[in-house]
């Protein structure tokens, strides 16, 4: 009887080989040849050339900073969304998936409407008698724009795990005589860390990778790891080159995931 | 009371960061200049002239059917995996969930190109198929994931006891084990729609030319302009949804505070 | 008696529209145990967490030892709480949860590795310093929250429903520690239950309280044996409720029969609840009892058998060692000191109102 519904996973084992295994399988088998089918690491140490190189640190540095900001802006939102005895937690969660029904790539750009010499924020600026910001098109710009397409990945883990903290828990650390400095130190901070984990692994990796906003944002000029990537693959159609820069990619993924795989329990952003 | 008002100023601000985009372009739909950069008075004249642009209709409707059948194809797989995998030792569980993890948590252009080296490799045409499978499989996980706490809440005993009463397994499942899991499914389809709906990386990488949903039409405008006829459509899209959800919420809500007073 | 360690003065407090605790006046002496029993949304919780300072009150005032501190923080407060479910710290080993508030209030190492050695002592754990809270059973998690409250050296310790996750032999067994324990330290216990057993085991005095009043204030002997209301009776064991007419002092009309009893001052032919308790009734021959009846139903309790006994159109219950079959004519004796009367509530409300005293 339960060897029946344990095949009910069947076809998605298929599935999941046809098209998560073996895809892989294909970037790992060409990062590592060469066009004539021969085993090769030319594609991989392609990383070293100055230009790859360049792009991989810029990306690295561009997303450690945003993946910071966004801990440190989410973590607060999260403790005072979880204070708030909202407890439609799906609410929570609707407010932030709701602007993915604005299309990802004009919302980003709709930031150039906002960031530009004339546009709508150095015109309050200007208003208020402030210094006017000049960041369009410059990695500031692209720190902006990961911040904002990546701040709900932060969000919705920390939230998670900081709605489930037991409220007698955080009662009995006070009852100790804890203040609430202490308190969150040694209590809260040490129990939300599987939602902290999980929240840079959400941000970190989709910022580390990406091209689309690089290439809204920051103009033609900067090029990250992604578009570098990305032109091998669409515009220089080197599949080998493109596939060798995903795998020195992916060992930073792979990082991520053992790291979140042992801390992560029960589930990341959903659940 | 200072803090209470800071902690609401904080939040507001945190809520104008995530919505300013989406206002401005609703505020764009309605900019009777082509550019963005100048206002040039009230117009609708982009909602009118929408529903002629058979471009857009056409990528409108390519994303609406891909986001469906892909979000109904992966919710079937998904929710029967889910049930199979829940069903299975912890050893098998585990690297079940694990691969369930890859395309969640690996970066959209590795799930992107291994789709295209794989489509290479076989020799597919690029278009629908290509970029359906590909939604397909990256909406599986999310399914997954969210039947997946569902089915540990469900009271293993209802099943038994429907069983017991003479029910035949698959009559006891859609009698008392599906409806206790309805909701993780049905927020496993939505979420599914929605991820099919904003991809734009995967899709870049698994179309063919002269095929284009919203996401890839918008990006090759981005260079010459964007039409304005977008942020019409956008603007549509994203009220419709808005007053869905309100309708959605509003309604349960009801209920539930009639729970908690019982 | 010792002196009055904590005053609850008109303590008020509601949640929403709930009114949750009305004008509340409660004190408790110092190395009391005093339990606050009553069925779940009485106000018992919230009348510990008043005193825990988790919960402020509307109105009304907390004085420990003549200061008032009402307002004052949690971690400010001279007691320490042993929560519902144990509230311990997952992320932290046996000793570190109990080294926690040792810790905060920066106590030398070797303070704290004695204290701790101790505190597993007092309940029993020897060795268990570098377990996983998550390691243990209900019953060990329990001991922890208790030794990690405990080495803190309170003055007063609140329990919330300590035992209500333990299995009932567990439960028993913890009773009896918790009154050593109580023995050991000499300090006050303020327990929250809804277990009338349990707070009749270990009490010294009882707080039965109802929808936020305090029904009746005594020793367990006091509350079960002259229960004031017809809420306390039935909420503490078994009881024989029956509307009765108080027709002189010491002289009450009980379905029609008339039995001796030693109450006096409810006036003449007046309507009153005499409450009689299963085990004070006696099983006579039909002709020695005060009125007749017919066994209906008959269980073995191992202590004792239970029996409903149909007389004079209501249903008696009956607890007695000696075993009548179904359908024995039996006549039923209750001496005079084990009927209690009672004042009848005029309505429905009256019996949730505090009484006075």
């Amino acid at each position: 009887m339960k060897n029946n519904r344990r095949l009910l996973a069947t076809p998605y084992f298929f599935w999941a080989a046809a098209f998560i295994i073996i895809p892989l399988g294909m970037v790992f088998y060409y990062g590592l040849t060469d066009k004539s089918g021969a085993l090769s690491f030319s594609n991989i140490s392609a990383i070293a050339s100055p230009e790859n190189w360049k792009a991989l640190m810029l990306s690295l540095l561009l997303s450690l900073i945003s993946t910071l900001i966004c801990l440190l802006l989410a973590y607060p939102l999260a403790l005072i969304l979880c204070n708030l005895h909202v407890n439609q937690s799906s609410f929570i969660v609707l407010i932030f998936i709701l602007p993915m029904w604005m299309n990802f790539l004009l919302r980003t750009l709709a930031w150039q409407t906002l960031l530009e010499k004339t546009g709508v924020i150095n015109s309050i600026l200007k208003f208020l008698h402030l210094p006017v910001m000049d960041i369009i098109n410059t990695p500031y710009a692209i720190i902006l724009g990961m911040v904002y397409n990546f701040l709900p990945f932060m969000v919705l883990p920390l939230f998670n795990v900081l709605s489930k903290i037991d409220r007698n828990v955080v009662n009995a650390a006070r009852d100790l005589g804890a203040n609430s400095f202490q308190t969150f130190v040694k209590i809260i901070f040490p129990l939300s860390l599987p939602g902290v984990i999980s929240g840079i692994t959400m941000v970190f990796v989709p910022a580390l990778t990406t091209f689309v906003i690089s290439d809204l944002l920051g103009g033609s000029k900067i090029l990250l790891i992604g578009n570098v990537i990305e032109q091998e693959f669409k515009q220089a159609s080197n599949w080998h080159a493109g596939s060798g820069l995903s795998l020195v990619l992916m060992i930073f993924i792979i990082i991520s995931m053992i790291i979140t795989e042992k801390y992560d329990k029960d589930g990341g952003v959903i659940s | 009371m200072i803090v209470n008002r800071l902690k609401k100023i904080y939040v507001a601000l945190i809520f104008i960061l995530l919505y300013a985009p989406i206002l401005t372009l609703i505020v764009l739909s309605f900019n009777a200049s082509k550019t963005r950069a100048k206002w040039g008075g009230f117009t609708i004249k982009w909602y009118l002239s929408l529903f002629q642009n058979e471009q857009i209709m056409t990528a409108l409707s390519t994303t609406l059917i891909i986001a469906f059948v892909s979000a109904l194809i992966a919710t079937v797989i998904g929710t029967a995996a889910s049930i199979g995998i829940f069903s299975m030792k912890k050893g098998w569980r585990t690297f079940y969930l694990g691969v369930t993890n890859i395309p969640m948590l690996n970066a959209d252009i590795v799930t992107g190109i291994s789709f295209m080296l794989l489509y290479i490799a076989i020799g597919a045409s690029f278009g629908f198929p290509t970029v359906l499978l590909a939604h397909i499989t990256f909406n599986i996980p999310y399914v997954i994931l969210s039947v997946m706490p569902k089915l540990k809440q469900v009271n293993y005993s209802t099943y038994e006891a429907a069983l017991d009463l003479g029910a035949s397994p698959v009559y006891a499942f859609f009698k008392v084990i599906f409806p206790e899991i309805l909701s993780g499914v049905a927020s496993g389809f939505l979420l599914s729609f929605t991820m099919s709906l904003d991809d734009f990386i995967i899709t870049h990488f698994t179309k063919g030319p002269g095929f284009d949903t919203l996401s890839t039409k918008i990006y090759t405008e981005v260079k010459k302009g964007i039409k304005p006829e977008m942020y019409a459509l956008s603007t549509l899209l994203f009220l419709s949804v808005l007053i869905l959800l309100f309708l959605v919420n509003k309604t349960p809500r009801k209920e539930k505070k009639q729970i908690i007073k019982e | 008696m010792s002196r009055k360690l904590i005053e609850l003065q008109n303590i008020t407090k509601s949640f929403g529209r709930d009114v949750v605790l009305d004008d509340l006046n409660l004190y408790i002496r110092e190395n009391e145990f005093i339990t606050l029993l009553g069925p779940s949304g009485c106000g018992k919780t919230t009348t510990l967490r008043i005193i825990g300072g988790f919960e402020s009150p509307d109105s009304g005032s907390v004085i420990f030892d003549g200061i008032n501190i009402t307002e004052l923080a949690p971690n400010k407060r001279q007691l320490n709480t042993v929560f519902q479910k144990y509230a311990l710290f997952s992320h932290m080993s046996v000793a570190d949860n109990i080294a926690f508030g040792l810790k905060i209030k920066n106590k030398s190492n070797d303070y704290i590795q004695d204290k701790i050695k101790y505190a597993l002592k007092l309940v029993n754990l020897d060795g268990y310093e570098n377990r996983t809270p998550d390691s243990l059973s209900g019953g060990q998690q329990q001991r922890i929250a208790i030794a990690r409250a405990i080495v803190n050296e309170p003055k007063v310790l609140l329990l919330d429903e300590p035992l209500g996750a333990l299995d009932l032999k567990l439960r028993q067994d913890m009773q009896y520690e918790l009154i050593r324990l109580k023995n050991e330290l000499g300090i006050t216990f303020i327990y929250v239950t809804h277990d009338q057993e349990e707070a009749l085991t270990m009490s010294d005095t009882i707080v039965v309280m109802n929808q936020g009043y305090i029904q009746q204030i005594g020793t367990p002997e006091d509350i079960y044996n002259e229960p004031e209301n017809a809420f306390v009776a039935d909420f503490i064991g078994d009881s024989n409720i029956i509307a009765s007419t108080m027709i002189e002092d010491r002289l009450v009309e009980i379905l029609g029969a008339r039995f001796e009893c030693v109450d006096t001052g409810f006036g003449i032919n007046k309507p009153v609840d005499a409450v009689i308790r299963p085990e004070d009734i006696d099983l006579v021959k039909p002709s020695e009892g005060t009125i007749q009846g017919v066994v209906s139903h008959i269980i073995f309790k191992g202590v004792h058998y239970e029996m409903e006994v149909m007389a004079n159109g209501h249903e008696w219950l009956v607890h007695s060692t000696d075993m009548f079959p179904v359908g024995t004519k039996v006549g039923i004796h209750v001496d005079p000191f084990d009927i209690q009367i009672m004042h009848k509530p005029e309505s429905e409300d009256e019996e949730a109102v505090g009484v006075e005293e």
